[in-house]
């Protein structure tokens, strides 16, 4: 089964990465960028019938730290 | 004074011989070696030291990995018993990510590693770790990071100042840390994380390199406060 982790920082969180980038993209000459937010995906190949609970428990040990970042999970054809 | 203090060495960690260097030279005991796959920590220790690096490489977060090994267990299991823990750099981020101490360390703000000799304020002189400074005093202690910009949310650092756990502040701008904060207290003040390195102002050749000898009051401090007989 395949998930799909987002995580992304905070709001509120400083993204010095993002506002790299953002900086970049205007000097590409892109205009009309409002800000740039840069997170992590973490795909997933889980045993078929894991239950959310456990995903969620695996995002908040180790594959986010909630301190700074919040996590989606997508599994195939559901979302929460 | 019999002193027992252990070095843990992540994959990947590389102030671990500076910081056994420095406790052997403040001491004159030797500092016991602990790998992270060691499942137990030598007993009857003093002092646990968790040194700067890269542990497994930065993968995931800063520390992150390095949080979940087996010694981190056994470190989390003692600093709970009252053993007392130094993390110092990535040995901070190591502490922040297993829960030991609150807070997190983002990338420096300016994108940039930065590394040179800092000014920190002494904040806190309550601690065993930090007895031996005067309050508010400036000391220079060398910096080397890239992910030093430590972050709470308003509601810990408000928690973090009223309780005095703030030990040292950047006395200059670093790293956008947060009200400034470069080390910070657990909640029983024997567990204590830093960015700055105070093992790189030991000896009298980095003394003359790098700027000062005050990293090596905060290692005699902690041979005053925390060796038994």
């Amino acid at each position: 089964m395949q998930v799909r982790v987002l995580v992304r920082l905070k709001p509120g969180v400083l993204d010095p990465q993002g506002r790299a980038v953002h900086h970049a993209l205007e000097g590409l000459g892109f205009a009309g960028v409002e800000d740039v937010r840069i997170g992590r995906l973490i795909e997933l190949d889980v045993a078929d019938g894991t239950d959310h609970d456990t995903i969620k428990a695996m995002c908040e040990k180790l594959l986010a730290n909630t301190v700074i970042e919040s996590f989606t999970i997508e599994t195939a054809g559901a979302q929460g | 004074m019999a002193f027992r203090a252990a070095v843990i060495t992540f994959p990947g960690s590389n102030c671990d011989r500076d910081m056994a260097s420095a406790l052997e030279a403040v001491s004159g005991q030797p500092a016991l070696r602990v790998w992270h796959a060691d499942a137990d920590l030598p007993d009857r220790l003093d002092l646990i030291a968790l040194p700067g690096g890269f542990s497994y490489g930065d993968y995931l977060r800063s520390g992150a990995m390095a949080a979940t090994s087996p010694i981190m267990r056994a470190v989390i299991t003692a600093a709970e018993r009252g053993v007392p823990v130094l993390g110092v750099c990535n040995g901070f981020q190591v502490l922040t990510e297993a829960g030991l101490l609150p807070g997190a360390l983002l990338r420096n703000a300016g994108q940039r590693f930065v590394c040179r000799t800092v000014a920190l304020t002494v904040e806190n002189t309550a601690s065993p770790f930090t007895a031996g400074f005067a309050a508010g005093e400036t000391i220079r202690v060398p910096v080397a990071h890239h992910d030093g910009n430590y972050f709470a949310d308003a509601e810990t650092l408000d928690q973090l100042e009223s309780e005095g756990r703030v030990a040292f502040r950047y006395a200059e701008a670093v790293n956008g840390s947060a009200r400034d904060i470069a080390g910070v207290l657990s909640a029983n003040g024997r567990v204590l994380g830093m960015m700055p390195h105070p093992e790189r102002a030991i000896e009298p050749a980095a003394v003359a390199a790098l700027g000062g000898a005050d990293g090596r009051r905060l290692f005699e401090n902690i041979l005053a406060n925390f060796a038994t007989a």
